[in-house]
Order: C-alpha cells, then structure tokens, then sequence
C-alpha cells in the first residue's frame, strides 16, 4: 500500500471517529453549550486543553523553526510552555471560581462596566480569528500534500467536520474531540521521532537522543555527540553554530522580551482560559493544568529534538546531490514549493548561507512568478550568464533564501526513510492538531458574540433557547469565514500571530490578574490600562510589520524591540498605569470586593459557583 | 492552629455567634488562607523566573560553557529546548499538591467553626 491509500484510512478513521463523538455528546442547553456542562474531568480537560493549544502551528511550524534558528527556537519553547505556570497560579482557579461563561464575563464583572467588558469581547474576536486563519491554512497543507486534493477542498472538508461537531455538541462536543485529537496528535508526533532517534542515536527516547552521540555507521566516525556535529555542520556552510546562544538581531533583551511576552500572552489567550470553566472544581481547575502542562510537555520535548534531527537530514540528504542522487522526498516536495533547487550550473545542490545558496522557497509567488524566474535562471545558466538572470539573486532578494519550515515535520519522515504508514499517520496528526485548535477558537468566537455581546449587553432577557440557537448560528457562522481566510489568506496572517499573543499579554493577562489579586483596582483605572496597552502594542507590531518602522531601541537597547516581544512592554505600561491610576480613583464597591473575596476562597463561603444559582444567570 | 486564635474562639462562645469576634475568627481563618496562597504562588513564581527567564535565557550564554553531565547538552542550550520545560511541569505539580492540602486545612478549620455554632 503507498503512503496516499495508507492517509485516506487513517484521515478516514479518524474523521468518523471525531463524527461519532459529536453525535453521543449532542447538547440542548447554554450550560452545554458554553462550558460543557461543567462535568469534564481534570485529566479529560488536560489533554482537551493540550489539543486546543497545540495548533497547526505547534504541530507543523514550531519544530520547523526550531530547526532552523538553534537555541533561539527556544524561545517558542519556554514562551508556550512557561505561560502555563501564570495561568495555573495566577489566573486558572480563581477564573473558575467565579464561574461564568467567558473571559469578557469576568473582566465585565469585575470592573462592573460594559465598556471593559466590549473592549474585552473585541480583542477575544480579533484575537481567535487571527489564529483561527492560521489553522485552515494548515489544513490545507495537509490534505495537498499527503491526499493530492485542491487546497480549496480540503479546506472545504475540514470546515464541514468541523461544522458538524460544534454545532451539535457545543463545547460538550469540542472537549471530546479533543480529546481524542490529543491522541492522534501525539501519537503521530511521538512515533517518528522515536524511530528516527534510533536511527540517528540508538536511543529511543528522543531527548535523550538528542544530547548523545551519532550511529557510526551515520556518523562516519566513532563518538561524535548529534549537537556537536550539527555545529560543525552548520559553521561549515556559514550557518551559526546550532546551540549558540544570542545570534544576530536575537540579543538578550529580545529573546527575554518575546519569552515574555509569549507567556503572558499564553496565560491571556481567552480559547485557554474558558476551557478552565468547563471542570468540576476549583480544585479539578488546577489539576487540570497540571495535566494540560504535562501532554503538551510530550509534544514540547519531542519537538526541539524533531528539530535537530531534521536539520542533520536535510543537510546531509541535500548537498552535493545531483539530479539522479536527489532523495525521493526531495522531488514530492518541489511540487508544493515549499523547497526549490536553483542550480548554478555545476549540477550539485549545495545548500548554505552565503550567497552561492541554492535552495528556496515559493513564499508568497505565484506559479506564474515561479515560471518566469525559472526560465530566467534556465536562460542565464544555458548562455553562461549572458541572458537572463540569475534566479538565485533574485530569491535571495526577495527573502526565500532556504526552504520553508513547514516542510520539517511533515517531510522528516519521509528523509528518514520511515514506513509508509507513519508519514501517513503525520498527515491525520497535522489535521488533527488544526482541527482541535480551529473548533476551540471558533467556540471563544461564538461565546463572545452570542453571549458577551448579544446576551449580557444587548438583550439580556434573550430565553435559553434562543441564546442556544445563537450560539449555534453564530458558531455556523463562524466556521464559513474561516473556512474562507483558508480558501483565501489574507498576505498578512503569518505575522500577525504575533498580534495575537501582544494583544493577550498586554490587554487581558494584566487586567486579569490585577482584577484577582488587587481589590483596590476599580474601572476607570483598569480601562485605561487595558486601552492604553492595547493602542501601543498594535500601533508598533502594525507600524514595524506593516509600514516597516525601524524597531524602537528605546534609546537603552543595542538592537530594537522584535515586534514579537512589544507586548512585553505592552505588558508593563498596562500594570504600571492601572496601578498609578489606581492612587487617585476610588476603590470598587462592596458588591465587587465580596466578588473578590468570593473568587480568592475555594471553601468556607460555598462551593464553586453554580450558573443556575448565580444572580446573572 | 495557633493559641490565639483557640483564645478568640473561646472568648466568642461566651459571647454567642453574632458578635464581631465570631465574624473576626472566620475571617482570621480566610485572611491565613490567602496569605499562605500569595506565599506559595510567590516562592514558586521566583523558580519558575529563575529556572525560565534566568537559566534559560539571562545566564544561557554562561552556562553554554558547561555540559549537562552525562550527556553532549552545552547547559544553557538544554534549559531553554528541554529542562525550563521539565521544570515548569513540576512547579505546576507542586503547586496542586501544596493548595489542595491547603484547602483541606482551610476546610477543616471551618468546619470546626461552624460546629463551634461561630458560622
């Protein structure tokens, strides 16, 4: 059987499985709906969370990234790992306490204004969208590489399942797919890099693998350690040395800005945060942080190892190739661009960083782009540079220098040589990694509009059922206009996930935790914070990304802030205003300090509340 | 429990379940509560900076001088890919178990009160 008989079986499995669970976990109220009855186990809630947080782009990118930037992959690692500890300290259990529906419930609640209530719902909307854009394309990815489909269809495929099991199940639904997304997930991430590190190592647990010495028969020579002769590789072709450390425009203080501003912004992100609502306890909220923490750490472990393997294979499989001695995977990789080869006329691939490289990638060109400068190229190399131009110049200037990162997981397999079965097993891994995130996203869309914005603030007399037929329309909704940002991404996605995590870090994660640990903090203080980080971090990740202002140095720094790491500074101006504001408003009233005091109290004052006996509700 | 707080709960029976000091007993019993959380959250938040932000990433350059022992890992390399990772996972763990026995103290001490009639 060859590896596309072998994707269809388990895409197909997988897909009637998820179906299945969506139809015995139907749901007929809000409580359902939103929060999943709030009857999930902490362990169930752990690795649903795990699924909902590894995306498209944990699964597929990160490793890829990692690859190809060394220890400064790094800060992927430590930003959406380290988040996990604010969120389960600072903000988990005390969110859960209070026991509503959503984030934008909270914030509105506690600073008993529907101003920071809407500024809330609209940064949960922005936010959720910008990553959701991101999971479709991913999907896409998937289904036309591995099943040979149009993009388009395989978008369109991914939406209608995606459709089926959140409309009907609500969150109840989303929390058992994901469930069992989490398995597939980790499985297929888990087993090539195993069967990878045994090749590579001997050893076949790949952390382990990764800090110890090659196979002499790969190797060429007797004990030389993985990282050491990923090094030497890598300074052999004018790359950085793989485990160096601050490298380039990557100094200290923007490694420590973007770790930051990647773990506030985790602890902020409103699809992390509501899946906290849907357990049992104060008590399940923090276990189940715990859990969550612990199988994304599967995944978080695996993946820099993933990465330093992937980056040996490539290397080694690549250079001084010719034509005939190109790999396999090589050739099923062209065909979607994401690696190209640009000869200079010797015949042999050599993929380095100066400026005889001759590996690419497609980025944003169209095929018709692609054609003419490859037949510019042909020209040039058939004339011996008289015609035509060199099409090596111009990808370099164009930024396409190398291939793309997506390409390292989906593609490390296949350089391995591993079984058919296990590059297939990646493709329903990839799908299920965007599936379970997308369908959690689109939940957090759909809670923002139909119950933050529709029910508490425009009509909240709204019955039960017409609040459940919202949601569920809304939901509908919601899946179509991400269906369309995958069929049509907008130029920009790729890097406004960077907005995504600012935008967290410096509206939502300092608003929170002030809101819980500071009774003093009252609205006008509180709005203001979140305005003002909100305003700053957008006008510099939009000027730097989109008008390409020079990155602020802030007149102490030696390089600019990355635009990745502002919403660490987002992060502090919002604290330090709320708190100075805070001098001069009065504090709260009494009905907000007893909600604090309420929230901070797992015991004494009663259970965790319950949304039928809460006053709102 | 301290003396001084089996002193209040003695002087408030006397005084029956209405009176400031029954309130104040409940509420001494919160205010320790909290204060133990904020300690915990503390001290494990400054592992959580040391391990992440100062190994990982401040002192990375440093500690890439040394080898994890055992292994071909230069050390600073290993925190930010492998060991913050690891670290964070116990430091949630620690946490769980530290508030959980804490509520059941927490829990206890006001079940005593409220068969003490104070609630």
């Amino acid at each position: 059987m060859n590896i596309q008989s072998w994707t269809l079986i388990f895409v197909g499995i997988s897909f009637s499985v998820y179906l299945s669970i969506a139809w015995f976990s139907r749901v007929r109220d809000t409580k359902g709906f939103y929060v999943a009855g709030r009857g999930v186990p902490a362990i169930a809630n752990g690795m649903a969370t795990a699924a909902d947080w590894m995306s498209a782009a944990s699964y597929i990118s990160m490793a890829g990234l990692i690859s190809m930037m060394g220890y400064t992959g790094g800060v992927y690692l430590m930003g959406w790992t380290g988040g996990y500890v604010l969120l389960a300290l600072l903000i988990a259990p005390y969110l859960r306490k209070f026991g509503h529906f959503t984030v934008p419930d909270f914030i509105g609640d506690r600073y008993n204004s529907n101003v920071a209530r809407l500024v809330a719902v609209v940064c949960a909307i922005f936010v959720s969208f910008t990553y959701v854009a991101g999971q479709m394309r991913g999907v896409g990815v998937v289904f036309s590489r591995f099943l040979e489909v149009d993009v388009n269809v395989g978008v369109i495929i991914g939406m209608v399942i995606v459709f089926i099991y959140a409309t009907l199940g609500g969150m109840k639904g989303i929390t058992w797919t994901q469930v069992a997304q989490y398995w597939v997930l980790i499985t297929a991430f888990l087993i090539p890099a195993i069967a990878i590190s045994i090749k590579l190592t001997g050893h076949p647990i790949p952390q382990i693998g990764l800090g110890s010495t090659l196979e002499p028969e790969i190797a060429g020579t007797h004990g030389i350690a993985l990282l050491e002769k990923l090094n030497q590789i890598q300074v052999d072709l004018g790359f950085d040395r793989y485990t160096d450390t601050f490298v380039g425009s990557w100094n200290k203080v923007n490694v420590f800005c973007v770790v930051l501003a990647l773990m506030a912004g985790t602890a902020g992100l409103p699809h992390v945060i509501v899946r906290f609502y849907t357990v049992k306890s104060v008590k399940a909220a923090r276990w189940s942080a715990f859990w969550a923490l612990l199988f994304i750490s599967m995944l978080y472990l695996t993946a820099p190892a993933t990465a330093a393997f992937a980056r040996y294979y490539m290397i080694q499989s690549l250079n001084g190739k010719t034509v005939e001695q190109l790999p396999d995977w090589f050739q099923n990789w062209e065909k979607t661009g994401l690696i190209l080869w640009m000869d200079d006329g010797d015949g042999m691939v050599r993929y380095c960083a100066g400026v005889d490289n001759e590996i690419f990638r497609n980025g944003k060109l169209t095929t018709n782009d692609l054609i003419v400068i490859n037949r510019s190229h042909q020209k040039w190399i058939d004339t011996g540079g008289t015609e035509g131009n060199d099409g090596r110049i111009v990808m370099r200037q164009k930024g396409l220098s190398g291939p793309d990162r997506d390409i390292i997981v989906l593609a490390t397999p296949e350089m391995a040589e591993l079984a058919d079965w296990i590059i297939a097993l990646v493709a329903a891994g990839g799908l299920a990694a965007a599936l379970s995130t997308a369908s959690g996203l689109l939940l957090v869309i759909s809670a923002s509009i139909s119950h933050d914005l529709y029910y508490r603030v425009i009509n909240p007399k709204a019955t039960e059922k017409q609040r459940l037929l919202l949601g569920r329309t809304v939901i509908g909704f919601a899946v179509v206009v991400a269906g369309l940002l995958g069929i049509y991404p907008p130029g920009f996605v790729s890097q406004v996930v960077a907005f995504a995590f600012g935008l967290a870090a410096a509206s939502f994660f300092p608003t929170i935790v002030l809101g819980i640990f500071n009774k003093r903090v009252g609205t006008v203080p509180a709005v203001c914070g979140m305005l003002v980080g909100i305003v700053f971090t957008a006008y510099y990740i939009i000027t730097c990304v989109f008008f390409e202002m020079d990155p602020w140095t802030f007149g102490i720094f030696e390089i600019g802030i990355n635009p990745q790491g502002i919403g660490t500074v987002g992060m502090l101006l919002n604290f330090v205003i709320t708190l100075i504001l805070t001098l001069f408003f009065r504090a709260p009233g009494k009905k907000v300090q007893n909600m604090v005091d309420l929230v901070r109290e797992p015991e004494g004052v009663g259970p965790a509340i319950e949304i039928e006996t809460a006053p709102e509700h | 429990m301290s003396k001084t707080i089996i002193t209040q709960r003695q002087k408030g029976n006397k005084q029956g379940p209405n009176s400031d000091l029954h309130k104040s007993a409940v509420h001494a019993s919160l205010i320790r509560y909290w204060r133990k959380n904020i300690t915990f959250t503390i001290v494990l938040l400054s592992i959580w900076a040391a391990v992440g932000l100062g190994c990982g990433v401040l002192f990375a350059d440093r500690l890439n001088h040394y080898k994890l022992p055992g292994t071909a890992f230069p050390l600073g390399f290993w925190f930010a890919h492998q060991g913050s990772i690891i670290v964070f996972v116990l430091l949630i763990l620690a946490y769980c178990l530290l508030m959980n026995r804490l509520d059941t103290k927490h829990h206890n001490e006001l079940e005593q009160l409220r068969k003490e009639g104070k609630i």
